[in-house]
């Protein structure tokens, strides 16, 4: 399945919805459902679609990093804290233009979890592992992790991968 | 500061709510609120709505409910703690008349999770952490989160499927005696055992449902709690803590830290000694939207030593009869988990408890007069510990 094969699937879904709500409104001349419980329910006829815009100037470098073949952590050169998820801002030293940093790819999974009930949006997946693993340098790490067998205590490495079926890149725990 | 006693207590029934809208709803709890303690809109002074709301289409809920219940022009506020947002909202309620800020306030808890379908529902609990880094490219659903847990403190302590099937079992069987409970039957562990799978290791009936519903109480300094009950229920302490947004962050899985911290706080405040403190309450009222949530509560409140929790449960120590009987009222996983109306729920199920006035088969022996309440919101990212009890507070 291409992406786009996955949106159209997800919009026609939606159409279908809308065309029914559509003739609900032809036949009683109001939005107006019954749920199972025999309630009169009233289905809002003002739908909305948001994709929220996130901000990532000041942690651009990781993105950059991931191109390059790297995974980036930040670390404040006057306390010695390491940040991942990265983050420019030190709020301990209050001092922010931290150093850029490499993760160490050798880590431990410390939890772990199959997903089986997904959420709508990654529905076109595939159950999978989301993991944490705690890596070389005592810094943590969620992410999938692509592996057949898994266990609490599990040497992984960490790794950049292609998200298929969106092609775009992102990190991963594959077995050691 | 000034002691404050709860005077009123409200409580719809918990489960599929598409009978009411929300105002409607809240409504239900306010009313009952209102009787109980003998007042009308009039003596309200200020009044707080824990809501989280996104799934159901009123933007400002406050606003709506008090319009509603004919509370306007009182002060209001909408406040959100995730799945602690009821604890939350008593919290601002409690400092406002313990500061002299207001003589008597009403606090109500709603929540209408079914104005979403249950799909878009997941999808928004899910977003309900560390956003970019968990669920945007992993998908943590909130299932997942606890799961994460239930992974590593079933490792590190040896806890079985069972142990967790123990405490799904206990909330079913006192579900099916409170008549205000999303599911009012028992279950058994072969039916545990055979659930759906939802987040491993962790299953449909280790999971507390989709639920709507509401809760109240009316809060009142000394002075006029005197007035108005001979039968006050003083909320002795809260303790409140947050945790990481980011769940990796975290170093620890095998418990909730911010709970802990919390549990410290209110221990400290009413001079009660963490280990060993079982012995003071008869009754407690513990998060567990999951399982797996309820066995690291009994060792984050110094019910269990670290790693012994999961035995409190084996043992059934946590029935009415045993150590110290706990979510008797079924708890989140039976009772239902509206997430705004929750932390009110169990101070309104603690109130009755202390008073006599639980449900038949759910009430506890009351000897020391003393309950207590464990609110999570989130995987601990917010935590509300809170000590009520029938003895005035010196
Ligand atoms: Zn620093």
């Amino acid at each position: 399945m291409t992406i786009n094969d996955v949106r159209e699937k997800l919009q026609q879904q939606i159409s279908q919805l809308i065309l029914s709500l559509d003739q609900v409104v032809q036949m009683y001349g109001m939005p107006i459902i019954q749920d199972k419980n025999g309630n009169p329910l009233w289905i809002d006829v003002r739908e909305m679609t948001l994709r929220y815009q996130i901000p990532i100037k000041k942690v651009q470098k990781f993105f950059e990093g991931l191109k390059e073949g790297k995974i980036l952590a930040t670390k404040c050169n006057k306390c010695g804290t390491i940040y991942f998820p990265p983050q420019d801002d030190c709020p301990k030293c209050k001092i922010s233009g931290l150093e850029w940093v490499e993760m160490p790819d050798e880590g431990e999974l410390v939890a772990y979890t199959v997903i089986n009930v997904k959420p709508p949006s990654f529905s076109h997946y595939q159950d999978y592992i989301v993991g944490i693993a705690r890596m070389k340098n005592g810094i943590n790490v969620t992410a999938w992790v692509n592996s057949k067998e898994v266990k609490v205590g599990m040497k992984v490495k960490l790794r950049i991968t292609k998200r298929e079926p969106e092609n775009y890149l992102i990190y991963e725990l594959v077995p050691a | 500061m000034r002691n404050v006693a709860i005077i009123g207590t409200g409580h719809t029934k918990f489960g599929v709510r598409t009978d009411v809208n929300l105002q409607e709803l809240a409504w239900e709890a306010i009313k009952q609120a209102l009787e109980e303690a003998n007042l009308d809109q009039k003596d309200i002074q200020y009044f707080v709505v824990g809501n989280v709301g996104s799934w159901s289409a009123e933007e400002l809920p406050a606003v709506v409910v008090g319009e509603y219940s004919d509370l306007t022009p009182k002060g209001t506020m909408r406040v959100e703690a995730a799945c602690s947002t009821g604890s939350a909202a008593i919290r601002d309620a409690y400092l406002a008349i313990k500061s002299g800020e207001a003589d008597i306030a009403l606090v109500v808890g709603v929540e209408q999770m079914h104005q979403a379908p249950n799909p878009q529902v997941v999808e928004l609990i899910g977003r309900a952490g560390g956003y970019f880094w968990e669920f945007e490219n992993f998908g943590l659903t909130f299932p997942g989160y606890y799961a994460l847990h239930a992974s590593a403190y079933m490792a590190k302590y040896g806890a079985k499927e069972e142990d967790l099937g123990k405490i799904a079992i206990k909330s079913h069987h006192y579900g099916a005696r409170n008549p205000y409970a999303q599911f009012q039957k028992e279950i058994t562990m072969d039916e545990y055992l055979k659930s759906k799978p939802v987040a491993y290791p962790l299953k449909l009936l280790d999971s507390s449902p989709i639920t709507d519903g509401a809760a109240a109480v009316v809060l009142a300094s000394e002075e006029v709690a005197k007035k108005i009950t001979d039968s006050p229920v003083w909320i002795v302490s809260q303790g409140v803590a947050s945790g990481t947004a980011n769940l990796s962050k975290r170093t620890d899985f095998t418990h909730i830290e911010a709970a802990y911290l919390a549990a410290q706080q209110a221990y400290s405040k009413a001079g009660i000694n963490f280990e060993g403190a079982w012995r003071f309450f008869d009754v407690a009222e513990v998060h567990d939207c999951f399982t797996i949530a309820e066995i690291m509560a009994y060792e984050d409140l110094g019910f269990a030593k670290r790693g012994e929790g999961y035995l409190l449960a084996r043992e059934e120590q946590t029935y009415i009869g045993g150590k110290i009987p706990v979510n008797v009222d079924g708890g989140l996983k039976a009772k239902g988990h509206p997430i705004g109306a929750t932390g009110i729920s169990m101070a309104v199920s603690i109130t009755r408890q202390l008073l006599y006035r639980a449900p038949k088969g759910t009430q506890v022996d009351v000897k020391h007069g003393m309950g207590i309440s464990h609110n999570v919101g989130g995987t601990g990212h917010y935590a509300y510990v809170t000590i009520f009890s029938t003895r005035r507070p010196s």
